[in-house]
């Protein structure tokens, strides 16, 4: 029978935790409230038990744990598999684990374990911050397993063992990163990401937009060829919501069946520009109104929306051209026309008689119309970003009763105003203006951008757009929700501190460029430097290979290179010593020795100690011990380089 | 049955590693003896991943396939990263044990059934060695080296005899345990294990019959310093450590007036040869706590009378080298 692995230590063990917890921390965000508790307070437990002595743990109490975390997940998310039921399940087998870590190889499994568990959270989020807090929890890992390895470790010793170490395979690290072969198509099922992202939905119902602006994450990235257009024209055209059922506006099913029959005269310059998009897990692409084309993988509908094929999960860049100045759809399809006009029966009573005395009133000129209900925002409303609720009639509540909303609520009630007075009307949601990056020379548009506006049909002119909430508060579309909000700004919108964002933003922006979009395409175009166009797998494997040998045989030299040998080191310290001593007029010899040097000295600068007492130190070292310590002969160098001496004249 | 099985794989294994060494003396030529000092450099040091390492290192594909799989370049980064520190260590380990060097080796004599402390010195190249282990067959010493200080490895010593430590093995898996180096140490050294001592011997016997005189004192084999007693000739009064003790303190001299007491082989009948020489070495130990002189007859050796350490030795050093003992 082999003998019984040695227990940990206290330090083996606290390591270990630590490497756990840091771990499981970066996934506690997207975890349920109660399995993150859990979790946490196992880890806790564990510790304090540990460090009263406890020992393992009885199966009486592991067997219920390890049965109940899999219930709780299954209850939370309806199954074990997937992205964020996979990680919950990780994380606390990994807590589990720490239960019953009692001897080496134990702590070694919860190790490996907990690299995967730090992995993995780069599943939920690839920014530049957390990914280098996580190289950063490496550091503890390979402490911990440093500190396994031999338990007379001191903690200090094996943190910087570890980071060296780390340091030290940087470059390696690198050139495997940029130089392995990726995979064209994944090997088994794409993550499918069911977590709503904030972003741009299908619905609209006044207040969903609520919480998109106040998220300041950026939507995207762009950089225009030209001369960009002024902020206040930065109109970003997303989905196009054309149904409305009393209380959301929606695109029926039937017209995002993409089509690309739009019809658009340029009246101006095209404005070309690259847009890089941020992740969505939807398929809108946002282009400046209007859009001329879509990009490859992607159509443009009627209405002029552009629509992916392929579900935004990645960061994806595309090249657009648009018109600002334009005029869409000059005969309206009688389609759209029926759609543009519709209204659900039996809703807003008022907001109908109101449109319907405008009409009467203006004898339907539709430019009057619009003139008189965009006075009225004018004159009464109020824009805020802490609307009231509004109850089943929204667009009379917001209307007569309230008065006080963000876009969404003036592109809906503006919208239905005009179907209701005969003019066709539709709601187009996307985002408004952009931050102009100086450093990185791009615009950035966040979340917080996003804005909702109407488009009306007039006769001679096809759609045109109106922004109802510009009638209300310009400040909205020439500085930002955010700013135009006043009062209600929260306290990380002042300027100063997106003076930084912005900084920080070109950052996240190279990142993003260098490391996160690095793909296989890019990655073929490695070795055109030297002559090869399209890389394939065998040329980038000899590359990597090629690469590594080269920074492994550098590493290698460093490692091995012979360390200068102590008594070197004690000689050159020595020699040091003996030019100091020639400076301040010993005029040594060659053949002179140490003690010599005493007595010359003593009579050159009878008060100096401490030439004495490093003499005498190096006849210590050099002639009374076989094999002077290492530390002996640092403190011998350090003294001398210390020494500060008269320069005789 | 299993047993059987397991001593016969053993067997199959001995088998296998001496046809080696006999066919690939290129492989193992650096097990065989060697005069000291021995430099481990790049021709004698090996390395392996661990189970461990390898262990990690099949962690590694798992990430490395998830991470490309989803096209994570972030978690492709943290994949390398991870692969290329822990792939890194092991030029840590291997300067781990090179250019270190075996200086010397020594050992205290010790009786059969004891331990036997052997006493490495090491030159470290001015390179902290962390996490070394040297294995024996029965015997595991761990330890760090910071400066050249001596490593003791206590091996069992169960014959009296020439002890040769044989072949050694130096390891470490410094710094994460990914990689195992090793070497081997087979320093031509042998170092001399006493018979066993007899637990409970009986008394010495009796005072040789032709006992000498004590006028002959005057030997100038300086034993010991004891306190003056009166009677004692003052010329042999040791003035000078007296007057640092501030006491009289005499001089004893090798040869007491007493007689000498005669460990004779041959008078010990009925006892095996092994006993017998127990018997002896323990009575070697009796005779100096009572400071008696004598003398050791063996069949085919002889120490005269004589008393104190260096004349201890050599009559252990006669009893352990008796015909019988180990080669």
């Amino acid at each position: 029978m082999r003998p019984a692995a040695p227990a940990l230590s206290p330090l083996q063990f606290r390591l270990t935790a630590a490497g756990v917890l840091a771990a499981v921390l970066p996934h506690l965000a997207h975890l349920p409230w109660l399995i993150s508790g859990l979790v946490l307070a196992l880890i806790a437990l564990r510790w304090l038990q540990r460090g009263r002595g406890g020992k393992r743990l009885p199966a009486w109490v592991k067997l219920p744990l390890v049965l109940l975390f899999p219930v709780l997940i299954v209850l939370h998310y309806g199954n074990l598999f997937g992205r964020e039921p996979g990680s919950a399940l990780a994380c606390a087998m990994l807590a589990l684990k720490l239960l019953e870590t009692e001897n080496r190889r134990d702590a070694r499994a919860a190790i490996c374990f907990s690299a995967f568990v730090l992995m993995s959270a780069l599943l939920f989020d690839t920014g530049l911050a957390i990914t280098l807090v996580l190289c950063c929890v490496l550091v503890v890992l390979f402490a911990a397993l440093r500190a396994l390895e031999s338990p007379r470790t001191q903690l200090a010793a094996d943190v910087r063992t570890a980071a060296f170490a780390l340091v030290g395979a940087l470059p390696l690290a690198m050139c495997v990163f940029v130089f392995f072969p990726r995979l064209a198509s994944p090997l088994w099922g794409a993550p499918s990401d069911t977590t709503a992202r904030t972003g741009l939905g299908e619905r609209m119902a006044p207040g969903t937009m609520q919480e998109l602006l106040i998220d300041d994450s950026p939507a995207f990235r762009v950089v225009f060829d030209g001369t960009p257009p002024r902020r206040q024209d930065l109109y970003w055209r997303g989905p196009v919501l054309w149904y409305f059922d009393g209380s959301a506006w929606s695109r029926p099913e039937w017209l995002a069946a993409p089509r690309d029959d739009g019809e658009v005269r340029v009246l101006g310059p095209r404005i070309g520009y690259e847009v890089t998009l941020q992740p969505s897990a939807r398929h809108w692409l946002l282009a400046l109104d209007v859009p001329l084309g879509a990009p490859a993988g992607a159509v443009r509908g009627a209405d002029m929306s552009l629509v992916s094929r392929a579900r935004v999960d990645d960061p994806t860049r595309y090249r657009m051209v648009s018109a600002p100045a334009y005029e869409l759809e000059p005969t309206l399809n009688p389609l759209h026309r029926r759609v543009a006009l519709q209204l659900p029966p039996g809703f807003d009573p008022q907001a109908r008689a109101l449109a319907q005395r405008w009409h009467d009133e203006f004898n339907g000129n539709a430019n009057l119309i619009i003139r008189a209900a965009l006075d009225q925002f004018h004159e009464k409303f109020t824009y805020t970003l802490n609307a009231p609720l509004l109850g089943r009639n929204s667009v009379d509540d917001f209307l007569f009763d309230t008065q006080r909303g963000f876009c969404e609520h003036y592109a809906s009630a503006f919208t239905f105003l005009m179907r209701a007075a005969g003019i066709p009307a539709r709601v187009v949601t996307g985002y408004q203006g952009g931050y102009f990056n100086r450093l990185g020379a791009y615009w950035v548009v966040r979340q917080s951008d996003a804005h909702a506006w109407s488009e009306v049909w007039l006769e001679g002119h096809g759609w045109v757009r109106v922004d109802p909430t510009a009638a209300v508060s310009p400040q909205r579309v020439q500085i930002g929700a955010g700013a135009a909000a006043g009062a209600s700004a929260p306290w990380y919108q002042a300027r100063w501190l997106m003076e930084w964002r912005n900084r920080l933003d070109l950052v996240n922006q190279l990142w993003n460029d260098a490391i996160v979009q690095f793909n296989a395409l890019r990655q073929q175009s490695l070795l055109t430097p030297f002559g090869i166009n399209q890389a394939d797998y065998p040329q980038l494997m000899a590359a990597m290979v090629l690469a590594a040998s080269v920074l492994l045989g550098l590493f290698a030299w460093w490692v091995l290179r012979a360390s200068p040998r102590a008594g070197d080191r004690l000689d050159s310290a020595y020699q040091l010593l003996r030019r100091k001593l020639a400076r301040a007029g010993a005029s040594p010899d060659a053949t002179d020795g140490p003690l010599t040097l005493a007595a010359r000295m003593a009579l050159l600068l009878p008060g100096d100690a401490a030439v004495q007492r490093a003499l005498a130190a190096y006849v210590g070292l050099r002639y009374a011990c076989a094999l002077p310590a290492p530390e002996q002969i640092r403190t011998f160098a350090r003294s001398v380089r210390a020494l500060r001496l008269p320069v005789a004249t | 049955m299993n047993t059987a099985a397991s001593a016969n794989a053993a067997s199959f294994r001995t088998r296998l590693f001496e046809f080696a060494e006999r066919r690939l003396p290129a492989l193992t030529r650096y097990k065989r003896v060697e005069v000291l000092p021995i430099r481990l450099d790049r021709r004698r040091i090996y390395v392996l991943p661990t189970r461990f390492g390898l262990m990690l290192s099949a962690l590694l594909l798992v990430m490395l396939l998830g991470a490309l799989n989803y096209n994570n370049n972030p978690a492709l980064l943290l994949t390398c990263l991870f692969a290329a520190t822990a792939y890194q260590s092991v030029f840590a380990a291997f300067a781990a044990l090179n250019r270190l060097q075996v200086n010397g080796l020594r050992a205290k004599p010790c009786h059969a059934g004891e331990m036997l402390e052997l006493e490495f010195h090491f030159d470290i190249a001015a390179r902290p060695r962390r996490s070394l282990h040297l294995h024996g067959e029965d015997a595991r010493a761990d330890f760090d080296l910071a400066t050249g200080d001596g490593v003791c490895l206590r091996i069992p010593a169960p014959q009296r005899g020439w002890l040769r430590p044989g072949r050694l093995r130096l390891s470490s898996q410094y710094p994460f345990g990914l990689f195992e180096v090793w070497s081997w140490l087979n320093p031509d050294f042998a170092a001399l294990v006493y018979p066993r001592r007899e637990n409970h011997p009986p008394p010495l016997p009796r005072l040789a019959a032709h006992a000498r005189q004590p006028a002959d004192r005057g030997g100038d084999e300086l034993a010991t310093l004891r306190e003056y007693q009166s009677g004692d000739p003052p010329r042999n009064i040791a003035w000078k450590a007296s007057a640092r003790r501030g006491e009289l303190l005499v001089k004893e001299f090798e040869r007491p007036r007493g007689g000498e007491v005669v460990l004779d082989y041959a008078a010990q009948r009925g006892l095996a040869h092994e006993a017998r020489l127990s018997r002896l070495a323990a009575w070697v130990y009796l005779a100096e706590a009572t400071r008696q002189p004598y003398r050791l007859l063996l069949p085919d050796a002889l120490v005269e009378a004589g008393l104190g350490a260096e004349h201890r030795h050599a009559c252990l050093r006669a009893l352990a080298l008796a015909p019988g003992g180990a080669p």
